[in-house]
């Protein structure tokens, strides 16, 4: 029974339930043996089981079920009347499809029996025969556990239920005892074995939602209890307490899981409704859609599934009234009349997928883009740097109804938008791509349960905050110099860059209006990145502190306004904590705009700037921690000076250098560097060689040579700099050099011919 | 609420100096002062978070809801545990009182001269022997407004 199909084990128990009713309704029958509505049933049930059993090929059930169908479509159809020899076979057909069904869920096969006369009887019976020896009771499983126990040899057991089809009516146990093959131990054993194997159908009862909830509360309790008592567990320092708490932390876990499993219920009980709502819809519309489900089987937490109730059935209505063409429009396209509607469901990461697929004419980005255009939701410039997918998605915006006449089907003000962010509210995301010609697939991602959820606790200005992790990508702790050197202001926005990407960054502190006055700079910068919707950014936070599961509780109703937080939660010491809303966090900050902004002026600057990244730079690091990389083609050599060698003329500072006069620029003196750096005992030169002359570049260290190292540069070029790029993680200026030594000394190359003179 | 011609009980309780009821069958519970999780960009009269045996409920402070001077640090305030339609909502206030029977001859409207907050917040004043009582409106007192 371990291995027995989950599908299988639906089969048995719903057949048993069709048993039972078969046994109640040929009862019925006897007393009215006319009645047409009890034959309809009976028929169907028979019917549907052996729908069934054909399609798991249990071939005796099969044939059994087969020769009863055949009976009682005679007798449905009046062709037969109802005898008692006829009910007397039906009941014993019922019974043997019930020795079956007991059969394979003990051993998940059907074993060899032999109904070939009770088949006989059902056949004959149906060609008005008369009656004949009754059919001879099926094995019972009794012996079959006897055997499989070792307790009787196979042949014994036939003996024994030979003797009882002869007119023995003791049990086959005790049958078996008299005839010596056994012991009253073997069979008070093998009735416990069967007792045990019990029908699955007898194994499942009925739960009110109400105990289930309740039982949902108080493991959320014990899970809190769990988290405090492991806490001061690990206090106490007492080996027979740590013990007893890590074994309960265990069984905690243990009972969670199969609490929340107790919650589960299959997609199926959505999707059953479907056919209907879509037979009737297509109708309206006047198309003819077939609808194919994958997966009915997913199971999800059921205050997920009626949270997705709604968005779901909407989904699902839209891609009939919209997505799926008209007949003749099908027929014109090439495609085959009717739409096909699929839906697929499946577990993946923790979360549950929901794909709906279409094969209608898909979204065009175009009359998205026009229509978005013309509601003011978006600028042309905007549109121009969307790609066909971010296009399609501006349909989730609110304001945007892509039907051109309101339909009674779909267009009833509840716009994709209320889809989104409904999905959003239970810690879903949804996403559409389309092919236009060839359909739309609406991709929905949602979480398996809501009510335990693991989670991240930060602290931040002296409270803790918990962040689901389900949004958490990875954390950054900049330590020292790199947390004041590693942010670094784009148009006013604190940006970090993570291997290559500008991630723009909320400080959760002032964010949430809480910033201690007389802190000082930070000595340790710690990033925690999150993704919202399909962006990065980082909350830097005073602390991390660790993952939990949290078991979330409701906001009260005074803080519905405050957006910022998705719930609350009681942590292991038993203070109550808020969770944040990532999402609403990062909206509330414009985070998200500003992100995409940024990566979309760093994708655009790399295609307009593409020939230039192939060249190689000298990275050095100048004044305040900044970084300014050379084109390496002008570079001759790298040098170093003591101070003292240093002559002034005038205003410029030169050395001597192989011979000749090298005049030095200090990069220091670029816009944007304030104040001059004191005099080192040492200078760092780069000796660049351009328009005929050498001049010495003074910087503070050279740090690399990188190749291709411009992957995002953007517009903040000032003069005397080719642009800006991310070398090494860091915000680099890529340095012109002609132009820096006019800015820095506009005579410079004019007096070209004083140098030399001075040369020779 | 109770009839307007029956005898009434009032849990009582101090605020400001003020003494204030509320009908003892909206009270749970009072309780020492409970550690309080702060609630940023909440609305000023939120008084935080509490766990109440596993439960988090919502804390008015009612000094600020009633738009009177701050408690001065190192002051706790007590916590009226009160049941509203929307759960348990806990009341912060300066000290407890007792329960009060007040007899509906021994009302009268709000006089005018209260404050502004605090008079929408009181639906009738009870003439006590030696002082008068509030008789709080609970529902709109655990409603907030939005930070401004």
């Amino acid at each position: 029974m371990d291995d027995l199909d989950e599908i299988v084990a639906e089969f048995l128990v719903e057949s048993h339930e069709n048993l039972d009713q078969l046994d109640r309704d040929l009862v019925a029958l006897e007393q009215d043996p006319t009645s047409r509505q009890l034959l309809g049933s009976i028929f169907r049930t028979i019917h549907t089981i052996k729908g069934t059993t054909g399609f798991f090929e249990f071939g005796h059930l099969e044939a059994l079920t087969h020769a009863g169908e055949s009976l009682l479509s005679r007798l449905r159809d009046g062709e037969l009347r109802l005898t008692a020899e006829i009910t007397d076979s039906l009941l014993l057909m019922v019974d043997a499809v019930r020795a079956l069904l007991a059969a394979i869920e003990a051993t998940g096969q059907e074993g060899e029996p032999d109904h070939a006369e009770l088949i006989a009887t059902l056949t004959r019976l149906q060609h008005g025969g008369l009656a004949a020896p009754a059919a001879p009771s099926e094995p019972p499983p009794l012996g079959e556990v006897i055997v499989e126990h070792g307790g009787a040899t196979p042949d014994d057991v036939t003996l024994a239920m030979t003797a009882q089809n002869v007119g023995d009516a003791r049990p086959i146990g005790e049958i078996l005892i008299n005839q010596g093959s056994t012991t009253p131990g073997e069979v008070s054993l093998a009735l416990e074995v069967q007792e045990e194997r019990r029908s699955v159908a007898d194994g499942s009862i009925r739960v009110s939602v109400e105990r289930l909830d309740s039982l949902m509360r108080l493991m959320g309790e014990l899970v809190l209890t769990r988290n405090q008592s492991v806490v001061h567990a690990a206090a106490a320092r007492d080996a027979t307490l740590i013990r007893a708490s890590t074994r309960l932390n265990l069984i905690t876990s243990e009972l969670q899981e199969v609490v929340l499993k107790m919650r589960m219920q299959p997609i199926d009980i959505l999707w059953s409704k479907l056919p209907r709502v879509i037979r009737d819809l297509s109708a309206t519309c006047g198309k003819t859609v077939q609808l194919e489900m994958e997966g009915r089987e997913t199971e999800l937490d059921r205050t997920i599934l009626e949270a997705v109730k709604d968005p779901l059935t909407h989904l699902v209505r839209n891609a009939v009234d919209h997505g799926i063409e008209s007949p003749e429009d099908r027929l014109a396209a090439g495609k085959d009349e009717q739409g096909l509607l699929l839906l697929r469901a499946f577990h993946e990461g923790g979360q549950v997928n929901i794909e709906i697929r279409d094969d209608g004419a898909g979204i065009d980005p175009s009359l998205i883009a026009a229509k978005a255009l013309e509601r003011g939701l978006v600028s042309a410039e905007q549109l121009a740097r969307m790609n066909g997918r971010e296009t399609i998605n501006l349909i989730f915006l609110p304001g945007f109804s892509t039907s051109a006449t309101v339909t009674n089907v779909s267009g009833r003000g509840v716009g994709m938008d209320v889809v989104k962010s409904n999905l959003e509210k239970i810690g879903g995301s949804i996403d559409v791509s389309s092919d236009l010609g060839a359909g739309t697939t609406v991709h929905v991602k949602i979480p398996l349960t809501l009510a335990i959820i693991p989670a991240l606790t930060v602290a931040c200005a002296g409270d803790r905050y918990a962040i689901p992790t389900v949004n958490l990508v990875q954390l950054v702790r900049l330590e020292g110099e790199q947390g004041r050197v590693g942010i670094e202001l784009i148009s006013g926005t604190p940006v970090y860059r993570l291997r290559g990407n500008l991630l723009p960054l909320l400080y959760l502190d002032r964010e949430l209006d809480v910033s201690e006055p007389d802190r000082g700079e930070r000595d340790t910068v710690l990033i925690v990145v999150l993704q919202a919707e399909d962006r990065r950014f980082g909350l830097v936070v005073d602390t991390v502190l660790d993952t939990q599961e949290i078991v979330v509780k409701p906001l009260s109703s005074q803080l519905e306004n405050v957006s910022v937080y998705a719930g609350t939660t009681i942590l292991g010491d038993g203070s109550a904590a808020l969770i944040l809303d990532v999402l609403a966090l990062a909206q509330r900050a414009h985070v998200l705009d500003t992100g995409r902004e940024l990566a979309r002026a760093a994708a655009d600057q790399a295609d307009d700037d593409r020939p230039a990244t192939g060249e190689a730079l000298l990275v050095t690091s100048v004044g305040q921690d900044r970084q300014v990389a050379i084109p390496l083609a002008t570079v001759t050599r790298l040098e170093e000076f003591p101070a003292s060698s240093i002559e002034h003329v005038g205003s410029r500072e030169l050395v001597q250098y192989r011979d000749m006069i090298l005049p030095l620029v200090r990069l220091t003196g670029l816009p944007g560097d304030a104040g001059r750096r004191a005099d080192d005992d040492v200078l760092t030169v780069v000796v660049c060689f351009i328009r005929g002359r050498s001049v010495g570049l003074v910087v503070d260290a050279i740090l690399d040579i990188v190749e291709g190292g411009l992957s995002g540069r953007d517009n903040l070029d000032g003069a005397g700099l080719l642009g800006t790029a991310v070398v090494r993680d860091r915000i680099t200026k890529l340095l012109d050099v002609e132009q820096t030594v006019r800015e820095i000394d506009p005579q410079f190359y004019d007096i070209h011919s004083v140098s030399t003179g001075d040369r020779s | 609420m109770s009839p307007a011609s029956s005898p009434a009980q009032l849990s009582t309780f101090v605020v400001n100096g003020y003494l204030f009821g509320v009908e003892v069958a909206t009270v749970q519970e009072v309780i020492r002062c409970q550690s309080m999780t702060r609630v940023p960009l909440a609305p000023p009269a939120f008084g935080g978070l509490v766990n109440l045996r596993g439960q988090v409920i919502a804390a008015i402070d009612l000094r600020r809801r009633l738009g009177f001077p701050d408690r001065t640090a190192g002051e706790l305030p007590m916590d009226v545990i009160v049941r509203t339609r929307d759960g348990l909502v806990c009341l912060l206030v300066d000290q407890i009182g007792d329960v009060v029977d007040v007899s509906e001859e021994a009302f009268e409207e709000p006089p005018d001269t209260l404050l502004g907050i605090a008079r929408a917040l009181i639906r009738r004043v009870y003439k006590l022997d030696d002082t008068l009582l509030l008789s709080l409106d609970v529902k709109g007192a655990v409603e907030l407004q939005p930070a401004g």
